[in-house]
């Protein structure tokens, strides 16, 4: 493995990760429980998809095929992405949802942080943006946790359930490969298993605020960043993302 | 509905150093989170550049049936515009 075919893997995991959760997050759009959240998670996704263009904008320009951001977000079948499995999983109740976000934005900051050094400028860069966006998402998400967990009888209960599912899927987001090695060596991306302890210690601390209890066992579900396995769940998502480009290819507007 | 969150009154202070103003109202559980409904709501497009929230039911506001006592008074007393005055242009904008 090349170094350039390391760092398309990565742009890929990075850009695949925000193009899957924006598109889960936008499906709330119209359906939300308050109108103010609607407009949130909008926004939310929004600023996920702007992210996605830059990662997968770059992954096809280190491809070096002619590949657009568009081509790699629309054209590509469930076993070429590279997301964590968490980010395809169904939206489930509002709960869920934000308990994934905020899972998830805990890592997209602390990664974010480190890319804002990476040896790469053009990482640096994107990551400089993103993280400004993403410090509001973690902001957000994390409040509303602790709102719910910390809330009535059953926002707790939904909460705390939410956390038992999701939870699982948090390791895959630390796991490690050639590419990731390569990367690390070079300075340009972190080993993701050095995140870990910063990443613990923000969940840690909204969590017990939000009294949710971290469940025990270390079984991790895996198999999308390396693009192993995908859950059922991405090939219906890709279905309905990617269906306009597939029945009018090219179509613009 | 007895479980519906507080009204909050928004005020905006735009890109260039005018004073904050009223935008609007939102439902929000607490402060906290209606500065963060605000920014989502109120200034998606960048109109912002500070934003204060406050409960509307702190808000006390004259009555609109005594518009007569409070306003009408000062119609005829168009003195107190000093439009009648000649300035000297040394005076410069005032």
């Amino acid at each position: 493995m090349t170094r350039d075919e390391a760092l398309f893997e990565f742009l890929l995991r990075m850009g695949d990760n925000t193009l899957i959760l924006g598109h889960r997050v936008s499906e709330w759009c119209g359906h939300s429980p308050v109108l103010e959240e609607d407009i949130a998670l909008a926004n939310t996704a929004l600023d996920m998809i702007g992210q996605t263009q830059l990662w997968l904008g770059l992954a096809g320009e280190v491809e070096g095929k002619g590949r657009t951001a568009d081509n790699l977000a629309f054209l590509r079948d469930a076993w070429d992405f590279r997301n964590v499995l968490m980010v395809e999983l169904p939206n489930g109740d509002f709960g869920q949802t934000l308990m994934r976000q905020f899972l998830y934005d805990a890592w997209s900051f602390v990664m974010t942080d480190w890319l804002k050094g990476s040896a790469d400028e053009r990482i640096a860069a994107i990551a400089e943006k993103a993280h400004k966006e993403v410090t509001y998402h973690l902001e957000r998400s994390g409040d509303t946790v602790i709102g719910l967990g910390d809330g009535t009888e059953e926002s707790h209960r939904r909460m705390q359930a939410a956390l038992d599912y999701l939870y699982p899927y948090c390791g895959e987001m630390f796991e490690k490969d050639k590419a990731d090695e390569l990367l690390a060596e070079a300075g340009i991306a972190p080993d993701p298993a050095e995140l870990r302890a910063e990443y613990d210690d923000i969940v840690g601390r909204v969590l017990a605020e939000a009294t949710l209890a971290i469940p025990g066992g270390d079984y991790v579900h895996k198999g999308g960043r390396n693009g192993r396995m995908h859950t059922e769940h991405l090939g219906h998502l890709l279905t309905s993302m990617q269906w306009l480009q597939r029945a009018y290819p090219g179509a613009a507007w | 509905m007895k479980n519906e969150w507080p009204l909050w009154e928004i005020f905006i202070r735009g890109q260039h150093g005018l004073s904050h103003r009223h935008v609007g109202s939102l439902h929000a559980p607490d402060a906290e989170m209606a500065v963060k409904n605000a920014r989502d709501v109120y200034t998606r497009r960048n109109e912002g550049v500070s934003i204060w929230v406050v409960e509307a039911k702190h808000i006390a506001a004259s009555a609109p049936s005594e518009k007569g006592p409070l306003f009408e008074p000062s119609e005829s007393k168009i003195y107190r515009h000093p439009t009648f005055y000649d300035i000297p242009d040394e005076v410069g904008h005032m």
